[in-house]
C-alpha cells in the first residue's frame, strides 16, 4: 500500500538479472510516478526487454527489489499480475486463434462471463478498426494489425500500469503513428505506462520522463528538457552540390557552430551538431541559420539542409562515449534514420 | 500527425476510434477473478480451438492408431495367437494403451513449440490459477486421447475384436485409460518447459516412450520372459493399466490392476506437476 500513497507506479532498487556470465540487468534503480508514459530508451541487448519482464513478474531478480504499485513483484507477484498487463516485443497472442478468439480466451481468463466476453471482445474489435478481420486467424494479420490486437488483448480489463515493450518496432510509420494515438488515448484515461523504445523520437513524444538505459544501467534519467539539453539540440544536416567544396564547407560550420564536423560517407554531405550551449547560447534553428549564412557568403552552394532531433546515437556518444553499434551483436541497428531526416 | 494516417491508401486498416476507445476504457470494471477450473476449462477450450483451425494435428490420433492395429494384428496374430482374429482379443486392449500412451509425448511438444511464441507471457501474467494453462493443455489432450481410443476401437470391431465387457466395460477402460493418460503427461509438460528444442523433447520421448510402452504385457504374456524382465514389466504402469483395461473390456473387476494404475496416476501429478510448475513458474 505505501507505494500507492507515495504515488508511485514502479520503484525499483538495485535489480540485477544476470544470464550466464552477462549481466543483463546490472542493477537499475528507477521511480515510475503514476499516470505518466515513462521511456526506457536503450539499443538491442541494454536490458530493456529483461527489466520490463522482471516488473511483469516473468523473471526472477537475482538481487535487487521492484514494487509495483507497493507490492513487491516477487513474494506479491499475483497482486501486481492482478493490476498490470503487458505487450511484448512480439505479438502476444495466440496466432493459431482468430482475433476475436484471442479476446474472448483472455477475457474468460480476465473473470468475465462468456456472453460479456464476446461483448467486450467486439467493441475492442470496433475501437481497433479490426472488425472486419475479427474472424481471421492472426497468423495472417498484418504487422500494424497483429500490434492493434495485442494492444487491445492487454487492456481488456483496463490496467492500472501498462507494459509495451518496443511497441513500435518493425511497422511502418503510419501504424507506428496509429499505435501512438491508442497509447495517449490509454494514458488519458490514468493508466500509467511504461513504453520502452529504441527509437528517441518515439520517447520524446509519448514519454514524460525518460531513463536512458545501456548495458543493464541507467545512464540517464529525467524530463525530455533535462535529458535534452544534455546532449544538445540535435545536428544539422548538409548536402553541397560540389564535392569539392567540402573541405572548405567544413572549416566554415567549424567556425559558425563551434563544434566538431562530421564527413558523412556520402561525399557531398556533412552533419555537425548544434545547440549544445556552444556559439554564443543562441537556439538551434537561430545557430543553424547563421552558419547557413555563413556558407552562402563564401559562395557554397547548399542543395539540401536538415535540422534533425539528436538521434539516439547523438544521445549514446554523448552519454557514454560509445554508440550504440559498438556491442550490437543481437541484430541490424534501425533506429536513427527517420530522425535524421525529421 | 494523425491526420496524415487517413490520407493515403484505400486498402489500409480502418483507423482506431479513439472515442469508442476511450468510453471502452472507462466501462472497464474488473469482473471476479476466475475459478481454477473455470481458467483451465477456457484453456481446454483454447486447445480444443486449435484442434478446429489446424485439423491436421489430428493425424496422430488417428491414421497412427489405426496403424497400429493393423500392423501388430497381422504381424503377429498369426504366430501368437494361431490367427489375428484370436490374437486381437487378446491385442486391443494393449495396443489401445501403448497408443494412447505413446501419443501423450505430443503435449510436451506442444508446450515447448508454445513457449517459444508471446502469447505465454501473457498467459503468465494474468492473475489466475497458475497451473490452468498446463491443465488446459491437458484436457484438449483427453479429448484428443478419446478420439484416438474410438477410432483404435472402430477398427478392431470391424477387424473382429468382440469385448465381453459390453459397452460398459469399454467405456470404463477408455475412462480408466484417459485418466492415466493426463495423469502421464505431466511428464511431458516438465519435459517441453526443460527442454531447449522441439527435437530434444521428441528424443527424450521416444527414449521413455518405447521402452515403458514394449517392455509390458501389451503384445505377449510375460511369462516366457526371462526372471529379470518379468521383475520389470510385471512392475511397469503400462503392465498395470494394460491388465486393468483388458480386464474391464473383457468384462471382469481388475481390482488390483485399477488400483496400481490409478496409483500409478496420482504418483505421476504428485511428483511432475509441482515439477512442471517450478519449470512454469521460473522461467
Amino acid at each position: 500500500m505505501s507505494g500507492q500513497t507515495s504515488g508511485l507506479a514502479i520503484e525499483t532498487a538495485g535489480l540485477v538479472k544476470t544470464f550466464g556470465e552477462t549481466r543483463a540487468v546490472d542493477g537499475i534503480d528507477l521511480s515510475v510516478p503514476t499516470g505518466t508514459v515513462y521511456g526506457v530508451l536503450g539499443p538491442n541487448g541494454a536490458g530493456k526487454t529483461t527489466a520490463v519482464k522482471m516488473l511483469a513478474t516473468l523473471l526472477r531478480p537475482d538481487s535487487g527489489r521492484a514494487r509495483v504499485f507497493g507490492h513487491d513483484v516477487v513474494r506479491e507477484a499475483d497482486a501486481v499480475r492482478g493490476r498490470v498487463s503487458l505487450t511484448g516485443q512480439y505479438a502476444s497472442v495466440d496466432e493459431d486463434l482468430t482475433g476475436a478468439e484471442n479476446l474472448i480466451l483472455l477475457g474468460r481468463l480476465l473473470g468475465h462471463g462468456r456472453k460479456a466476453a464476446r461483448e467486450r471482445g467486439d467493441q475492442l474489435l470496433a475501437a481497433f478498426g479490426l472488425s472486419d478481420a475479427a474472424g481471421k486467424q492472426v497468423r495472417h494479420y498484418s504487422g500494424g494489425m497483429r500490434r492493434r490486437i495485442d494492444i487491445a488483448a492487454s487492456i481488456l480489463n483496463t490496467p492500472d500500469l501498462l507494459f509495451l515493450d518496443e511497441p513500435t518496432t518493425g511497422l511502418d510509420p503510419r501504424s507506428r503513428n496509429q499505435v501512438w494515438d491508442i497509447v495517449r488515448a490509454v494514458v488519458a484515461q490514468g493508466t500509467t505506462v511504461l513504453l520502452t523504445t529504441q527509437y528517441l523520437d518515439e520517447a520524446d513524444r509519448l514519454a514524460s520522463r525518460i531513463a536512458v538505459i545501456d548495458r543493464g544501467k541507467v545512464i540517464a534519467e529525467g524530463t525530455k528538457g533535462e535529458l535534452k539539453a544534455s546532449v544538445g539540440a540535435g545536428s544539422v544536416h548538409v548536402r553541397l552540390r560540389d564535392a569539392a567544396q567540402r573541405p572548405r564547407a567544413a572549416e566554415v560550420l567549424r567556425l559558425a557552430l563551434g563544434a566538431d564536423v562530421q564527413l558523412d560517407p556520402d561525399p557531398v554531405a556533412l552533419t555537425a551538431p548544434v545547440g549544445a550551449g556552444a556559439a554564443g547560447g543562441r537556439g538551434a534553428a537561430e545557430q543553424a541559420a547563421r552558419a547557413l549564412a555563413d556558407l552562402a557568403r563564401d559562395g557554397i552552394t547548399v542543395d539540401d539542409f536538415a535540422l534533425g532531433q539528436p538521434s539516439l546515437d547523438e544521445v549514446f556518444l554523448a552519454l557514454t562515449g560509445h554508440d550504440t553499434k559498438a556491442e550490437d551483436t543481437t541484430g541490424p541497428y534501425v533506429g536513427t534514420k527517420d530522425e535524421a531526416a525529421a | 500527425m494523425s491526420s496524415t494516417t487517413t490520407s493515403t491508401g484505400s486498402k489500409e486498416l480502418a483507423p482506431v476510434s479513439a472515442e469508442s476507445l476511450a468510453a471502452l476504457l472507462i466501462a472497464g470494471e474488473r469482473p471476479p477473478r476466475p475459478s481454477a477450473l473455470s481458467a483451465s476449462l477456457t484453456f481446454g477450450w483454447r486447445a480444443i480451438l486449435k484442434i478446429k483451425h489446424v485439423p491436421e494435428q489430428l493425424f496422430d490420433v488417428t491414421a497412427f492408431p489405426i496403424m497400429m492395429v493393423l500392423m501388430y494384428t497381422y504381424l503377429f496374430g498369426g504366430a501368437l495367437a494361431g490367427s489375428p482374429e484370436e490374437y486381437i482379443q487378446f491385442l486391443l486392449p494393449g495396443i489401445l494403451v501403448m497408443s494412447v500412451v505413446m501419443i501423450t509425448m505430443y503435449t510436451g511438444v506442444s508446450v515447448n513449440t508454445d513457449i517459444e511464441k508471446g502469447v505465454f507471457d501473457r498467459f503468465r501474467t494474468l492473475p489466475i490459477w497458475r497451473p490452468s494453462t498446463m491443465v488446459g493443455y491437458l484436457l484438449g489432450d483427453a479429448l484428443r486421447y478419446t478420439i484416438a481410443s474410438v477410432v483404435m476401437l472402430t477398427v478392431g470391431v470391424v477387424l473382429g475384436y468382440r469385448p465381453d465387457g459390453g459397452v460398459g466395460g469399454v467405456v470404463a477402460g477408455i475412462a480408466l485409460l484417459i485418466v492415466f493418460s493426463f495423469a502421464f503427461s505431466w511428464v511431458w509438460t516438465m519435459f517441453g518447459l526443460l527442454l531447449r528444442t522441439e527435437k530434444s523433447v521428441m528424443g527424450v520421448s521416444m527414449m521413455v516412450i518405447f521402452p515403458l510402452t514394449f517392455l509390458s504385457n501389451v503384445f505377449v504374456d510375460p511369462t516366457t520372459m526371462p526372471g529379470w524382465l518379468q521383475a520389470f514389466v510385471n512392475n511397469s504402469p503400462v503392465t498395470h493399466l494394460a491388465s486393468a483395461v483388458r480386464g474391464l473390456m473383457a468384462g471382469d473387476r481388475p481390482a488390483a490392476d485399477i488400483v496400481w494404475s490409478l496409483g500409478w496416476a496420482a504418483l505421476f501429478v504428485l511428483v511432475f506437476g509441482p515439477v512442471t510448475m517450478r519449470l512454469y513458474n521460473r522461467r
